[in-house]
């Protein structure tokens, strides 16, 4: 899956992001580029601005300065036509799913499409939200629950089954084993990993997770400094001379992780 | 190259189906009618001139193979879309649930039964929480250290000092409108003296502290459920037990005690408000003057009213306050039951003190009090 730059297009490009909260710098001067078709892992110590980087690329927070550019739309311009895309084109599973408490499932996954495809059929919009609960490996009577109904692990499926209703080209995930016992983050792994495949999803990844990062991720950025420290495939990242990154890709549990992706 | 139809039968064989263009979710609804047709036989789909395809269109398909019970082996795909009609094929292999037959009867008579019983269980949980809150209330009046001084000051601020304009504002207002009713009556048979006693008797008796609980009700009771609520639905009620505290001697008391104190206090400022009501009225429109009024009212109007409209308050109080803690616990996690709670328990605290009103009235003349 690895691929020279040159060959693939763009589908995030950040140049010069400055974020400030008041006079805490969490990122200065950042560059980062994804391109299309790669799950790419975004990890960084508690506070390093993995969250803040998604929510000023979602344009959920306005950077004090810089340039992100997310599927060919300048996300800071401001243009609705260009949220709008961005909004269609996106799909986003929060840390928790961010289910709507007082719908069920089924009434979830079919937000998108009431609010994006108000002309769809109800009985093919009914189709296709039974189809993305499947899709996400729900059973189909799940649809009919409440999000308080559900435990950790189906709530971020059905958080899924939400950010994948309008096929988007880009995902983003948000620590999406964070939470889940390690059976269960395994078998979300490889949902992911399958659905990506199938569906052609660039996967904008973050996560604490080194399993996952072994598992399944393309290219691993690092965040640190308010920065990327270091961008690559995972031999190239594990090798960059940071206290940091030593101790993240060296220490105990990294270690565990690579012998498991060994043996498999 | 001419752009092709999205459907059509191949000129060459007829028993082949020629898909092309677009096959994505914003074209769904128009390529679903386009394949709504009883297609006769039909061996094999050619779909290698579809441009896009998501999963939309790949539902689309695994339909239409389904219908013309064909395997997705039977469909020739471009290469990047063979993986996607695998996963939804794979997804979509069982059949949809069925929902149960409904019938109108049942589900009213289900309805009434759920409602009853729920009424009831209600009751049942009202008692109990009464009960729990009286024995820690013994077990905290055994040792006065446990109770929590600062939080029940706190309380009594936010729903005694806090409430004071409005109350006062609104008796003076209801006070006026009784004066003025009460004398386009008494005027004709020329007794608009005793305005005085209708004033002074209807708000030391009822008015003053049914006012006054209709709007600690309304402000406190909600503040309380919306309070305790958000506590519950972010697990801190939890933390609470787990640290070995008692979330009823920690919550529920200082609320209690200080609604006990303060709804006494604001009914005696809602009943002068009223009076002052009736005295600007009178002296404005009546031509009796504050002098004669007060006179009039230190002759007729006999302390015991005062005690009947005041005994009446610190009960209201409790009520209100057990009702709109008791509602905040039984909220459940999602943003809709925070809502639903703190109506249901407005609805409840003004409702039952409006009965416990009426039944204290019936009580009170039975005694002749």
């Amino acid at each position: 899956m690895s691929a020279t730059a040159s060959e693939l297009d763009t589908v995030i490009r950040i140049r010069g992001l400055d974020n400030r909260f008041g006079t805490q710098v969490v990122h200065r001067d950042l560059d980062l580029d994804m391109y299309r078709g790669e799950i790419l892992g975004v990890v960084g110590g508690s506070g390093s601005g993995k969250s803040v980087l998604m929510r000023s690329i979602l344009g959920l927070r306005r950077p004090q300065g810089g340039s992100i550019e997310a599927l060919g739309h300048n996300v800071l311009a401001g243009s609705e036509a260009g949220h709008r895309v961005i909004e269609r084109r996106t799909g986003v599973l929060f840390q928790d799913g961010a289910l709507f408490s007082s719908l069920n499932v089924a009434e979830n996954v079919a937000v998108p499409f009431k609010e994006h495809h108000h002309d769809l059929p109800s009985a093919l919009r009914n189709d296709l939200v039974e189809l993305k609960v499947r899709l996400v490996g729900l059973p189909i009577d799940t649809c009919m629950k409440l999000p308080s109904q559900l435990s950790g692990g189906m709530r971020k499926r059905a958080g899924l089954a939400r950010a994948l209703a309008l096929d988007p080209e880009l995902l983003f995930l948000d620590e999406p084993t964070a939470g889940l016992d390690p059976i269960g983050a395994a078998a979300f792994d490889q949902l992911l990993r399958t659905l990506q495949q199938a569906m052609g999803l660039s996967v904008f990844l973050i996560t604490h997770d080194l399993d996952t990062l072994y598992a399944i991720c393309d290219r691993v950025a690092v965040l640190a400094e308010g920065k990327v420290l270091a961008i690559g495939t995972l031999e190239q990242v594990q090798d960059y001379d940071h206290p940091w990154v030593r101790e993240y890709f060296h220490g105990p549990r990294a270690r565990a992780a690579q012998t498991a992706k060994r043996e498999r | 190259m001419n752009p092709q139809p999205p459907v059509q039968v191949d000129p060459s064989s007829s028993s082949r189906l020629l898909l092309a263009g677009r096959w994505t979710l914003a074209e769904a609804a128009s390529r679903q009618a386009a394949l709504a047709h009883e297609w006769h036989g039909i061996a094999e789909i050619d779909a290698r001139q579809i441009d896009h395809l998501d999963s939309a269109g790949a539902l689309l398909l695994v339909q239409l193979l389904g219908r013309l019970q064909l395997q997705p082996a039977q469909v020739a795909l471009g290469p990047n879309h063979q993986a996607l009609l695998a996963a939804i094929a794979g997804a979509s292999q069982h059949d949809g649930i069925v929902p149960g037959p409904h019938s109108g009867l049942r589900d009213v008579l289900a309805r009434i039964g759920e409602t009853t019983f729920g009424l009831w269980l209600q009751t049942r949980m009202f008692l109990g929480f009464i009960g729990l809150s009286l024995s820690t209330l013994l077990r905290t009046a055994i040792h006065p250290r446990r109770l929590r001084i600062t939080a029940m000051v706190h309380h009594i601020e936010a729903t005694g000092l806090d409430a004071v304009p409005l109350i006062a504002v609104l008796c003076f207002l209801i006070g006026a409108v009784v004066a003025f009713l009460g004398s386009t009556v008494l005027a004709t048979y020329g007794a608009t003296i005793f305005v005085v006693e209708l004033v002074g008797f209807s708000f030391l008796r009822e008015f003053g502290v049914l006012l006054t609980a209709i709007v600690v009700a309304g402000r406190t009771a909600s503040a309380f459920t919306a309070q305790i609520g958000a506590m519950k639905s972010r697990e801190e009620i939890d933390a609470i037990r787990t640290l070995g505290l008692d979330p009823i001697e920690l919550l529920v008391l200082p609320r209690l005690l200080a609604l006990v104190i303060a709804t006494p206090l604001l009914t005696f400022i809602a009943m002068i408000a009223g009076i002052a009501g009736g005295l600007s009225v009178a002296a404005i429109s009546l031509d009796i003057t504050p002098e004669a009024f007060l006179t009039r009212f230190h002759e007729t109007v006999a302390l015991r009213h005062l005690l009947v409209g005041l005994v009446k308050a610190p009960l209201f109080a409790a009520v209100i306050a057990l009702i709109g803690c008791l509602e905040g616990f039984k909220v459940a996690g999602t943003a809709q039951s925070v809502g639903e709670r703190t109506t249901s328990s407005v609805v409840q605290s003004i409702s039952s003190v409006i009965v416990l009103d009426a039944l204290a009235a019936v009580f009170f003349m039975e005694m002749d009090w």
